[in-house]
């Protein structure tokens, strides 16, 4: 209270002090501070320890990451003087001997011969001198990033200076990430502490932890451990973080399959309207994707301050893009073969041929480069074991709000309506008004569209090229096959399951193994369910 | 049954076989015979070009076989093509012995490379010519057993089949290029020497390999005509146009539709094992879905169901490939998807069918010729 009151009652003087404090603050780095450190660098080669460790001192004082950099050099011996002006210099080994840089700024010093520079010495005194000095420095920057990286570093570092350095910033520390760091670090150091009751504390604190640090540290612990109840601690604690790596590898796994599942999903599902509602068979479908993908691209190229916003643009222009080139390929090739589902095959197999080549002559046969948003980038850290990509999460979650929207594009309005009706009974539809043409037309510009919308979403996943398509077409017939025919759901299930099986048999099959397997699976599943998971039922099943 | 009555009423196929003879005659005079500077000299790249049409040719009667005439559109032959190429190269690979880049006295260079110590299992006995020939045959014929036992039996049909057949194939190309796998990965089987003592660079070599495919050509067209006009042959017809029907007139559909496919997928494998030697590589790439697509809109450009057709379609759009690839290779993949689009809208028969229409087009012309069609 009372300081309050003072500073009330002597607003003005206080505030005075202020500015002088500030006022000196200012002019000290710029003048007599800076001279001392430029005479504290060349001291730091200095015969004597003594004269040393006052050296450090004054490098030490201020937070200049780079006066960090230095004393870590320093600290690893990597820290040299040159011979000419005694200046600390970092080397590196070149033909002619060394490459310097200085040790402060980076700058380039040029080639020397060997001899002409002199490595740094240190003694024990210095070593905690510095551990203590680094420590300062990094743990105090105000950047929360370099505070963890400090963290990161000192983990488990057991010396006493080190040690009451981190306890000193865990009392002020307000970044929680580092707090837990700062927080294991201390546990692992009193891991090696003399008294067996604080190591058995220590052991019971670190089971079911993540880290890898104390893994390895528990790992280390057992094999050296003198007293047995520590040692059986450390057992059931190492037991206990076992099991939860374990569920976090699986948690990891289904994320991935998931995440395959989401890309197998998005790419059949425009198939399950043109495939399963309308029994085209469009070969076309994996280049209307590939559409797409270079509709992000062109989009990119043609906004390029706003990454960031691209997709925004890219989804529904890929939409328009790939639903109007679907339309005018139903207008011009596939409404004379309705009923011929193999000639559509071959017809629309033609087409993508043509598309591919388009894309060759009129962008480049070569891949183009399509680059991430910055929000896609970076991964969701569940734990420290656990970690979901930004970009896999947001596709899969993409992926879910398109399958949301075509099923109510599909059950709640007036065109889902009419393409049910179509689907069912041609005949019938048309003599109840439904004007079949524009409701094929609109169909299979509709599962086009999202073949478009597919392709924004694997754009940022995959290579964008002119071949990209042939890689997803059969995949996603095995998907609607697999799923059963004009059954939105059973291409959702079926996609999310050859996702996840996919990636379940990875680890001990390889990828290309894995893959073949789930091949032969569809393969022989629908010889025992000619029809998929959930087939079609009543008469207009019996094809 | 003879040739004559098998050929009987066949005009197309009649008038097919006497080309393939003249050429099969002509082509190696014109080869061996006249001299270099000759206008008339056959280079022999020519004539391995021309044995490789032939090989495809065969494939492509395998795949009219069981599209054409028993409705089954195989999107997996090039699957059967590429096996039967296998085992030959297979064959070839051990033929090169120990003249390989590393010298080994048994393993290939790609075993070696992949430091393996001794031949895998699969790998015995291939280097004895009948017994990889009849691998060719054998191996193709299996994986179409079991495949078509499974899928008929289930009565997996139409599309549903189409993309099967596309799995399998896609399923062994993903397992080809696996280096575990032991058929040399990415890279195939290649640089062979010789095949039963004969240099595969010498010109007489050529030519034999080339008369090979052109008398495999033949008597594969033969055995499908036989097939075609036979008992099952005309029950595959029925199959095709209506199969709930003939299955209740009381025919075992599954079992000719598995009759049928299984030779055709051997048939497809001879073509494989004759085309290896004439190109000198088979890599996974072989198995790749389009191939088989491609091969589809050969027949489909030919004429389905006509078994000629498919051989004119094959040696044409494979002429018009080696003719657009060297010429304009930027405008190769737009004729054939133009192909592809152009025949399946406006050519239903095809090139055989082509024919035929202009025939009717033509009698619809002449009053004697609408009158006579009148009167039935």
């Amino acid at each position: 209270m009372s300081p309050t009151n003072q500073s009330r009652r002597f607003p003005s003087l206080a505030g005075l002090g202020l500015v002088y404090a500030f006022l000196i603050l200012m002019v000290l780095p710029l003048g007599s501070m800076a001279d001392e450190i430029d005479a504290a660098l060349i001291d730091l080669s200095d015969r004597s320890f003594e004269v040393k460790q006052a050296a450090v001192d004054v490098i030490a004082v201020g937070d200049d990451p780079r006066a960090a950099t230095l004393l870590e050099a320093l600290l690893g011996g990597n820290l040299y003087a040159r011979d000419s002006d005694r200046r600390p210099v970092l080397v590196a080994p070149a033909p002619g001997g060394y490459r310097l840089t200085d040790a402060l700024d980076g700058s380039d010093l040029g080639e020397v011969e060997r001899s002409d520079v002199k490595k740094i010495t240190i003694n024990n005194r210095m070593r905690n001198q510095l551990r203590t000095a680094i420590a300062a420095l990094t743990l105090a920057s105000p950047d929360p990033a370099i505070r963890l990286k400090a963290a990161q570093q000192m983990l488990g570092d057991a010396n006493p200076i080190v040690v009451e350095a981190i306890r000193e910033q865990l009392g002020r520390e307000d970044d929680q990430r580092v707090r837990d760091y700062l927080d294991l670090s201390l546990t692992l150091a009193s891991l090696r502490d003399e008294a067996p009751a604080a190591r058995l504390a220590a052991v019971n604190a670190l089971s079911g932890s993540l880290y890898p640090a104390a893994r390895n540290a528990l790992t280390k612990l057992l094999s050296d451990e003198p007293d047995p109840e520590v040692h059986a601690a450390a057992e059931q604690a190492l037991a206990a973080i076992e099991q939860k790596l374990k569920l976090n590898a699986a948690a990891e796994t289904l994320f991935f399959g998931l995440s395959l599942g989401s890309v197998l999903v998005l790419a059949a599902i425009g198939l399950a309207i043109t495939f399963g509602v309308m029994g085209v068979i469009n070969m076309a479908h994996g280049e209307l994707i590939m559409i797409g993908a270079y509709t992000t691209y062109l989009v990119q190229q043609a906004m390029p301050g706003f990454l960031d916003y691209s997709l925004f643009v890219a989804i529904p222009a890929a939409f328009v893009v790939a639903g109007l080139l679907g339309i005018l390929i139903e207008r011009t090739v596939i409404r004379f073969l309705y009923g011929r589902p193999l000639e559509t095959l071959l017809a629309t197999f033609g087409i993508s041929l043509i598309l591919q080549q388009l894309v060759r002559t009129t962008i480049s046969a070569q891949n183009v480069a399509v680059q991430n948003p910055s929000w896609m980038s970076g991964a969701l850290q569940i734990n420290p074991a656990l970690a979901l990509t930004y970009n896999r999460l947001y596709i899969l979650i993409f992926a879910l709000m398109v399958f949301v929207a075509l099923l109510l594009i599909l059950k709640r309005t007036a065109l889902g309506l009419q393409v049910r009706a179509v689907a069912q009974n041609r005949a019938m539809a048309r003599s109840m008004g439904v004007r079949s043409a524009r409701v094929d037309a609109l169909t299979f510009g509709l599962g086009a569209g999202v073949a478009g919308v597919a392709g924004v979403a694997l754009s940022q996943l995959t290579n964008v090229g002119p071949n990209m398509g042939q890689a997803y077409i059969i995949d996603s017939f095995m998907v609607v096959v697999f799923g059963g025919v004009g059954n939105l759901w059973g291409t959702l299930v079926a996609g999310l399951t050859l996702g996840v099986a996919n990636k379940l048999m990875e680890p001990w099959a390889g990828a290309v193994l894995a893959k073949i397997l789930v091949l032969v699976f569809i393969i022989l599943f629908i010889q025992k369910r000619p029809r998929g998971l959930f087939p079609q039922r009543g008469r207009a099943a019996d094809g | 049954m003879g040739v004559a009555s098998v050929m009987r009423g066949d005009k197309g196929g009649q008038a097919m076989l006497a080309v393939l003879l003249v050429v099969a005659v002509v082509v190696p005079i014109l080869n061996l015979v006249v001299p270099e500077s000759s206008p008339w000299h056959v280079s022999t790249y020519t004539v391995t070009l021309l044995g490789k049409y032939l090989t495809y040719a065969l494939l492509a009667v395998a795949v009219d076989l069981v599209w054409g005439y028993l409705g089954i559109l195989s999107l997996g032959h090039a699957a059967f093509f590429g096996l039967g190429g296998y085992a030959m190269g297979m064959y070839l690979m051990r033929q090169i012995g120990d003249r390989g880049v590393y010298g080994h006295p048994v393993l290939p260079d790609f075993m070696v490379f992949l430091n393996w110590s001794e031949l895998p299992w699969f790998w015995q006995g291939f280097d004895l010519f009948w017994f990889a020939a009849l691998m060719a045959i054998l191996v193709p014929g299996t994986l179409a057993f079991v495949f078509g036992y499974l899928a008929f039996r289930s009565r997996v049909t139409g599309v549903y089949l189409s993309i099967m057949t596309q799995a399998l194939t896609y399923a062994l190309m993903l397992a080809f290029f696996r280096n575990e796998m032991g058929f040399g990965g990415n890279n195939g089987l290649t640089d062979f020497k010789d095949i039963l003592g004969f240099d595969l660079k010498s010109d007489a070599t050529r030519i034999g390999l080339f008369l090979a495919s052109a008398g495999a050509l033949a008597l594969g067209y033969l055995a499908c005509r036989w097939i075609v006009t036979s008992r099952l042959g005309r029950v595959a017809v029925a199959i095709r146009d209506a199969e709930a029907r003939t299955r209740f007139i009381g025919y075992r559909v599954d079992r000719v539709k598995l009759a049928i496919f299984t030779f055709s997928a051997m048939l497809a494998g001879v073509a494989g094992a004759l085309y290896v030697p004439q190109v000198g590589i088979i890599n996974p790439g072989e198995f790749s879905p389009l191939n088989s697509i491609e091969l589809v809109i050969w027949v489909a450009i030919g004429g389905r169901a006509t078994l000629y057709g498919a051989v004119i379609g094959a040696i044409l759009v494979n002429y018009g490939k080696t003719y657009f690839t060297g010429a304009f290779p930027e405008a190769w993949l737009f004729a054939l998807g133009a192909l592809f689009v152009i025949v399946t809208l406006f050519l239903p028969k095809g090139i055989a069918g082509l024919v035929g229409m202009i025939r009717t087009w033509r009698r619809s012309r002449s009053p004697a010729g609408s009158a006579a069609e009148a009167a039935p």
